[in-house]
């Protein structure tokens, strides 16, 4: 557990426990989960119960409670994604990459994610790549890109 | 940084409107989320490059904007002020736009946008028909500020309307304005802002409490960017409603829920917010006055129940956002048991026009007679996500009382590939699905409800005849299980016993009795739930029970899906059309595909996982679904 890098988020947050969320989201970005000896740690830094962490880490979407992959594919499926054939475009997605909808793959490489709308509805079907966004993304150029994702990430 | 007061406000946007005017033109490169996912951030920079390289940094003036509202045209850019709309740019182009139209005076045709009859080109933004229709208040500055630089917003003469009330030393004035506009919440209740306002100070009267206000941004529609638009395009309109609401109210803090999943929204949140900061319109003694707001950003971490007011407050505090009771208000105890003004992204964006132009100006746009009662009609414009099946994609906003007809076929430019409409969803996973029996019915709140859907926050999906109704209802029903917090039974057990039947259905397992089940747990639902989520969670299905019941006996009665959509009711086959090109063998991803080259091609159906990519990438309409 690397004390210095919780402090400095603590410290961003005055270690004001109603920012409670906003800390998991630096951990979950800064180690890709939430390692349960930090939450312990977190609780007892911001004098909260530790079951009001461990409510917030398994309430909301955006916390793991095991590591994921170095890449994060999510896959929108949104209403507007979901009439242009997302459903389509998250199973050409999870064939490439040999794993379901919410899974990683066992190099620790690719987490698959249906994610609810991400805001670029005037361009469905689309999939975010680590934050990059993808737009008018069928099911077959889907995979096309997730596998040339794979093969650059090889290199 | 010079701090802005009542004198020199009005001096710092002549000099920023002089600074502009010094330009022959300016090249609005829209940099919002649907245009950088067609690379437009590259496009700016490749865009300043040309310029300079021209040396012609002192003639023309590239910004970058947020969402112009033409999403599904993008990347976009228009220059200003002459209006010349250019779109599905390439890297590429930039040079073409610099050399032919900057340098040469001659705007390039073949990358504006066409006329659909004629292929005409369309010189003008506002000849378009998707922009001619709109009328912009919560917009006004879309595509015309850059919202990273406060001054252009002063350029527009923004913060005139807080000044003005700042200086009249009235916060009851600016309370009568909203209650005349009868502005209703566009958040999705449709709750009168003024009404609100004045419950919450009657409470701070009561009580003693400091109030807050909040600004709810979470925008948790699938299928809507209103708000996420708004607050990239133009921040501050959003943070000048926030204050003047909160003089109004007597509020001394803010805050702004916002999703984390919108990055680019809060960086431009908070970049616009320390730059108010900086100049002195959040913080202490605003503009010099006594009044003193400051402004604190919340990220959601992704769940839908946090639009709800109650769980929004919850998440706020830093805890799970699980709903709670509503017998007190949030008006009278809300954020940390204080007096809360609650309102949507948009219903802010809304405010200081409102005070700027006055109350009457607003409430004579749109339906009803709202002189006496703001339930009495809908006043204003409302923005809507115009997504889906339709040509036209993007943001448009349009007056309240339009019809769907004309936005979805004149702003939206009808359904694409000679399909037919089918159905309009709005209202998210709370509304429901309209037939186009109803096309011709004015859009407003009453209206919409009455139909048996919503106003919601402004998705509204369209849906040609290649949708499935049951599908559909599935959808909504698979989100609302999955978001459901699960503290209340009907909800919790509800969504997902709905879900299963309709899953049955869409597998063709559909059984006689299976419809009515739907209606009798619907209403259990709407009965029981402890919140607006489960309590509207059957809308999805009851409209599309309501208008689309032949679908559901067509998958029930005949294992038939109409729309040709359901999986295990479909398969795929070639037809004689087919000439051999290969090209759907080479993708289909279990080799079920095979055939000579310049034969026709066959599928074996034990190997089909009906994908559907054979019928995507297939040119010669070749492969039959049945
Ligand atoms: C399940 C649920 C989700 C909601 N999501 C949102 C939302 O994302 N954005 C929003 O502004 N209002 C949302 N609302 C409505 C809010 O509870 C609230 O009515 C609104 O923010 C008030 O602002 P307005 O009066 O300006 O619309 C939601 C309501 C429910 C029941
Ligand atoms: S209705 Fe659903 S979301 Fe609302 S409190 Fe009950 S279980 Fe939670
Ligand atoms: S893509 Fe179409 S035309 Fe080409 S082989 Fe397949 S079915 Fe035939
Ligand atoms: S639907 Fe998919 S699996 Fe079936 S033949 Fe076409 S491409 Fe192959
Ligand atoms: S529905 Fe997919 S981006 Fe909005
Ligand atoms: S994001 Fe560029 S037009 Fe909407």
């Amino acid at each position: 557990m690397d004390v210095a890098k919780i402090d400095a988020i603590l410290k961003k947050y005055n270690g004001n426990p109603d920012f409670l969320i906003e800390i998991l989201q630096d951990v979950q970005e800064e180690w890709r989960y939430l390692p349960v000896d930090l939450m312990r740690h977190l609780a007892d830094e911001l004098g909260v119960p530790l079951a009001r962490v461990s409510h917030i880490a398994t309430f909301y979407k955006a916390f793991s409670l095991e590591p994921r992959g170095v890449h994060e594919v999510q896959v929108c499926m949104g209403t507007a994604c979901h009439v242009k054939g997302a459903s389509r475009v998250l199973d050409a997605m999870s064939r490439e990459l040999g794993i379901g909808e919410g899974q990683t793959t066992a190099d620790k490489q690719y987490t698959l994610e249906a994610v609810r709308c991400v805001g670029a509805c005037g361009v469905a079907p689309v999939v975010v790549i680590d934050d990059e966004y993808h737009g008018d993304l069928m099911p077959d150029a889907s995979a096309k890109l997730i596998s040339r994702h794979m093969k650059e990430g090889a290199r | 940084m010079t701090q802005i007061n009542f004198t020199n406000l009005g001096s710092a946007a002549a000099a920023e409107k002089k600074r502009l005017a010094g330009y022959k033109a300016m090249l609005m490169v829209c940099t919002g989320t649907g245009c950088v996912s067609a690379k437009a951030f590259s496009l700016l920079d490749t865009l300043k490059e040309e310029v300079s390289k021209h040396d012609l940094d002192k003639d023309f003036l590239v910004v970058g904007t947020g969402c112009n509202g033409f999403c599904g045209q993008g990347p976009i850019l228009v220059v200003q002020p002459q209006g010349v709309f250019y779109q599905r740019l390439k890297k590429t182009d930039m040079t073409r736009i610099v050399e032919e139209h900057l340098i040469g005076g001659k705007p390039v045709e073949d990358l504006m946008h066409r006329e659909l009859s004629s292929n005409e080109p369309i010189h003008k933004m506002d000849d378009i028909p998707f922009f001619s229709k709109q009328k912009l208040i919560a917009l006004r500055n879309k595509g015309l500020v850059d919202p990273e630089n406060i001054d252009s917003y002063f350029a527009r003469d923004g913060y005139a309307a807080l000044k003005e009330a700042l200086e009249k030393g009235s916060s009851k004035g600016v309370l009568a304005e909203v209650k005349t506009s009868a502005l209703r919440g566009r958040g999705g209740g449709g709750f009168p802002a003024g009404v609100k306002w004045a419950s919450c100070i009657a409470a701070v009267d009561k009580t003693g409490k400091e109030p807050v206000v909040v600004c709810n941004a979470d925008e948790g529609d699938p299928g809507a960017f209103m708000d996420r638009s708004i607050i990239e395009t133009d921040p501050h309109t959003v943070l000048e409603g926030m204050c003047l609401g909160a003089y109004a109210i007597g509020a001394k803090e803010g805050f702004i829920y916002i999703r984390k999943e919108y990055p680019l929204a809060v960086t431009r949140l908070e970049k616009a917010i320390s730059q108010a900061r900086d100049r002195g319109l959040l913080g202490d003694g605003i503009m010099g006055s006594d009044f003193s707001f400051d402004i604190i950003v919340h990220r959601g971490a992704g769940a839908f129940v946090c639009g709800e007011s109650t769980a929004l407050m919850a998440s706020m505090e830093g805890r799970a956002g699980e709903p709670s009771p509503k017998y007190i208000h949030n008006v009278e105890s809300g954020y940390k048991d204080r007096p809360t003004v609650l309102n949507n992204v948009e219903t802010w964006a809304n405010i200081p026009v409102i005070v700027e132009k006055g109350g009457k100006w607003f409430a004579a746009i749109g339906t009803g007679d709202v002189s006496k009662d703001p339930w009495g009609g809908s006043s204003g414009t409302k923005v809507f996500s115009l997504v889906g099946n339709i040509n036209n994609t993007g943001l448009v906003e349009v007056p309240m009382g339009i019809t769907m007809r004309e936005i979805i076929f004149d702003v939206g430019g009808g359904i694409p590939d000679d399909r037919e409409f089918k159905a309009v969803q709005t209202g998210g996973p709370s509304g429901g699905c309209l037939p186009a029996s109803l096309l011709d019915e004015p859009v407003d709140f009453d209206t919409l409800t009455k139909a048996g859907s919503m106003m919601g926050s402004g998705g509204m999906i369209v849906m040609d005849d290649h949708t499935c109704m049951v599908d559909v209802a599935k959808y909504f029903m698979e989100f609302l299980k999955t978001e459901s917090c699960g503290k209340c039974n009907p909800c919790r057990e509800g969504t997902v016993t709905l879900y299963g039947i309709l899953d049955r259905i869409t597998r063709g397992e559909g059984v006689k009795g299976d419809i009515d089940d739907l209606e009798r747990i619907s209403r259990v639902m709407e009965a029981g739930s402890l919140c607006q989520l489960g309590a509207t969670a059957c809308n999805p299905v009851l409209s599309t029970l309501r208008y689309f019941r032949e679908e559901y006996d067509a998958h029930i009665n005949e294992k038939r899906c109409p729309g040709k959509v359901c999986k295990d009711l479909i398969t795929f086959t070639i037809n004689d059309e087919c000439n051999g090109c290969m090209v759907c063998a080479k993708r289909c991803p279990t080799n079920a595909i095979s055939g000579e080259k310049k034969a026709k091609h066959t599928i074996d159906q034990n190997e089909c996982i009906k994908c559907g990519i054979c019928n995507d990438v297939c040119k010669y309409d070749a492969v039959n679904v049945e």
